[in-house]
């Protein structure tokens, strides 16, 4: 069973942009492309040729492969509500990260290697970005292991449900944080815009400006998945813990589906943040974190 | 005198406009312009090898326009006023390239359009504005963009983020536009087919500006009810322009919601126009003695309703996307343009307005429709990009109100008169607030009554150098929501 749900899982990236598409078609009043239709681009993309630049070198060509493999490996250390992870051991949340990060420092690596000063101003942004996410991204692992007194994905989440009341609190924090995370990490609004054609203002596009083909198909499939990912932590936090396995997988699809409208929603209604202004819209994520933690250390000392 | 005085679209005869000494004229034009004068035109003519530079000068304020000449007899050579005067810098730099009479002491004697080979040819030995330093980096944009944009190189040197400097090198688009119209002047339908090629998104502002300055040299009075009907067909198009540009703007900072909003009202325009001469863009309307296409009254009503129902729904739009915050975090203070800067660069239009500088042909030098229902200029004084943004929005709300009075009080009559033979060796101006800013087109006649020299002058020469400086200290970031708070047109400068 949990192998079915890794599968589910590895062909639904896909899905959920089109659910983001489709609300933004919806709400700007089209009819819009076909959920599927980001399926379709991959298919295209998978049989077209594709060009590589020759003043590039072999890192150019090897971060589509790990991007991917970065994903995958982190999706199995990620818990699925009830079944657990696939890959699990204390302190497994620190290669979650870095799984993360390896495919980032690559992607970084593989913009500069083009030469090209787009992909240069684009490597500079996403990597001050990310390293204002990662610390934040350990405050909420920290406070979760804070809270249930463990260091291994699976046992925090299966121990979450059985903490004392203040933990509704924290949950929230966590949860914003998180979703915070997932923004800048898929590149959506207001950090980035997935949709524009403007090079100056990219992050992510831009970097992955030179790739075409299957290569691209790939990128763009991986950072399908790494959103994936971190929207199924999401809902790990809040999926409740009903007796029924099927309610219980049920909450957690429709959470998932939940988090992909809410992204496609405020991509309708809010602008793209200034590009200066966005660090401090991240440090409202490490803000909330560390609010989170405060409560948990706060509540522990206490209770003791 | 030193200077002729006349109206917009009064022609002269080439004989009565004064020829001055090339250095007392440039003294003038320095006069002038502290005096509170705009530097209209500035341009050469070629007649058996002997250049005349011909000068404009407005005075907005007693709608009067100075006219005067130069000959350069044998020197090849002057003293530039781009030192004393800012606005002068494209002028005499065309002059240089057109006719190879060089301006002295000109700080930045680059190619305007193609250059010329072997001096300073755009392909040859461009020499950008360079920096150096540690953390000093250069940034190429263009010629060829990402979209469907037209061609345009920029180059900024940043340092991190931040632009300290931006140049912006066009000329790709030349086609030869000033001389395919004296090539071609026995071809009548050709020319105002040409006018409207000038620049796509100002169909009607071009056409009707060289109808106009055509129907001037044959002395040929249109009738109201063509004029008003121009009138309307020019705040058609400044309406779906501005619209479209406010969902333009709404894409750039990702918002939605205005960009579809915005972009659906200005189909409802364009359809308009549409409706009126058969092309969304207005291409066929505007011929020389009126106009092809007659509104009829069912037309009118038509119009009118229409216009009712867009000041609502505009006026709705627009109280969303200047009341969201995230629209606003990005297009306030973000690429000022200080009314100082405005005045001494010579801006003209909506950017212009939009940092306080009252400047609007309709009002300034009335002609046509709005002789007989007077324009309000409209100003802001931010002169940024919420600015030019919101100019945009309250001058659809005015132009809805100028067609309205037109067509409500709409007069019959012809709508087309013939055009007769040219009168010789006349010098005409024409003057037309496209949706951009002044359109200046000059037309001389030759000994035959044939346009011998046709000088025209896009508002988007004046307000590329604007982009430069708005964008000077604002992130590289925010550049393109700069670009397009202006939506300059590459084909109008590149001619």
């Amino acid at each position: 069973m949990k192998l079915l749900l890794v599968i589910v899982i590895l062909v639904s990236p896909f899905f959920f942009l089109g659910i983001i598409n489709k609300v933004k078609a919806v709400w700007a009043g089209r009819k819009g492309s076909p959920i599927l239709q980001p399926y379709y681009d991959f298919m295209k993309l998978i049989r077209k040729g594709e060009v590589i630049s020759r003043t590039t070198s072999f890192i150019f060509q090897a971060f589509p492969s790990i991007s991917i493999a970065s994903a995958v490996f982190a999706l199995l250390l990620i818990p699925f509500p009830f079944y657990g992870s696939v890959i699990s051991f204390p302190g497994d949340f620190v290669l979650f990260a870095y799984a993360f990060g390896f495919s980032k420092f690559i992607m970084v690596l593989a913009a500069l290697d083009t030469g090209s000063s787009f992909e240069g101003m684009g490597a500079s942004r996403e990597a001050t970005y990310s390293t204002i996410v990662e610390t934040a991204f350990f405050i909420v692992v920290g406070s979760l292991a804070l809270l249930t007194s463990q260091t291994s994905f699976s046992v925090i989440f299966s121990s979450l449900s059985v903490s004392a009341g203040y933990s509704v609190l924290v949950k929230i924090l966590l949860v914003i944080s998180l979703f915070i995370m997932l923004l800048v990490e898929g590149s959506r609004i207001p950090v980035d815009d997935p949709n524009t054609h403007l090079e100056l203002t990219m992050i992510h596009e831009v970097m992955i400006l030179d790739y075409s083909g299957p290569d691209l198909a790939f990128i763009l499939y991986s950072s399908g998945l790494k959103m994936t990912v971190l929207s199924i932590l999401i809902s790990d936090l809040v999926v409740p813990a009903f007796p029924n396995l099927l309610l219980v997988m049920a909450s957690f699809f429709l959470i998932l589906l939940m988090i992909f409208t809410a992204i496609g929603l405020i991509e309708s209604f809010i602008a793209r943040s200034r590009m200066s202004h966005v660090p401090q819209f991240i440090f409202v994520m490490t803000a909330l974190s560390l609010t989170a933690f405060a409560v948990i250390a706060f509540f522990l000392r206490g209770v003791k | 005198m030193n200077w002729l005085e006349i109206k917009n679209l009064q022609s002269v005869s080439l004989k009565d406009i004064p020829r001055v000494h090339v250095d007392d004229l440039t003294g003038e034009i320095a006069g002038g312009l502290r005096s509170g004068k705009r530097l209209v035109q500035f341009f050469g003519n070629e007649e058996k090898d002997i250049v005349t530079l011909y000068v404009i000068l407005a005075d907005d304020n007693s709608s009067k326009l100075f006219v005067s000449s130069s000959n350069f007899d044998g020197n090849k050579s002057y003293r530039s006023i781009t030192p004393l005067v800012s606005s002068a810098h494209l002028f005499e730099r065309e002059l240089y390239e057109q006719f190879g009479i060089k301006p002295e002491g000109h700080p930045w004697l680059k190619p305007v359009r193609k250059g010329i080979p072997g001096i300073n040819s755009r392909e040859e030995k461009y020499e950008f504005f360079g920096m150096s330093g540690q953390d000093v980096h250069e940034v190429g944009v263009g010629p060829i963009h990402a979209g469907v944009i037209e061609p345009g190189h920029f180059r900024f040197s940043c340092h991190g983020e931040k632009i300290y400097q931006l140049e912006i090198k066009l000329g790709f688009q030349h086609r030869g536009i000033e001389e395919l119209f004296v090539r071609n002047n026995a071809r009548q339908t050709y020319l105002l087919k040409l006018a409207e090629s000038v620049a796509g998104d100002s169909v009607i502002g071009h056409s009707g500006a060289f109808a106009s300055a055509v129907e001037s040299l044959s002395n040929l009075d249109i009738t109201r009810r063509a004029k008003q009907i121009r009138t309307s067909a020019l705040e058609l198009e400044r309406i779906a322009v501005h619209l479209g540009d406010l969902s333009a703007l709404s894409t750039d900072v990702g918002y939605l919601t205005g960009s579809s909003v915005f972009g659906a009202l200005r189909t409802k325009i364009i359809n308009t126009t549409m409706a009126l001469c058969g092309n969304r863009f207005g291409r066929g309307l505007i011929t020389a003695g009126g106009i092809n296409f007659d509104i009829s009254t069912a037309l009118a009503g038509k119009i009118i309703s229409t216009m009712d129902r867009l000041n609502d729904e505009t006026t709705l739009a627009a109280e969303v996307l200047f009341s969201s915050a995230s629209v606003l975090e990005r297009f306030e203070k973000t690429g000022i343009v200080s009314k100082e800067t405005a005045r001494e660069i010579g801006m003209v239009g909506p950017a212009a307005r939009a940092s306080g500088l009252a400047v609007d042909v309709r009002s300034d030098h009335p002609s046509g429709g709005y002789e007989f229902f007077p324009v309000h200029k409209l100003t802001l004084n931010s002169g940024d990009v919420f600015a030019r943004a919101y100019i945009r929005f309250i001058e659809v709300q005015q132009s809805i109100k100028i067609i309205k009075e037109q067509l409500e009080n709409f007069t019959a009559g012809e709508i087309k008169k013939d055009v007769k033979q040219l009168d010789a060796e006349k010098f005409a101006v024409s003057l037309c607030e496209g949706w951009r800013g002044e359109i200046a087109y000059v037309l001389i006649t030759g000994k035959d009554g044939k346009l011998s020299r046709v000088k025209i002058k896009d508002p988007s020469f004046h307000n590329w150098f604007a982009l430069s400086l708005a964008v000077r200290n604002e992130g590289i970031s925010d550049f393109p929501l700069c670009n397009k708070s202006f939506n300059l047109s590459y084909s109008g400068f590149d001619l």
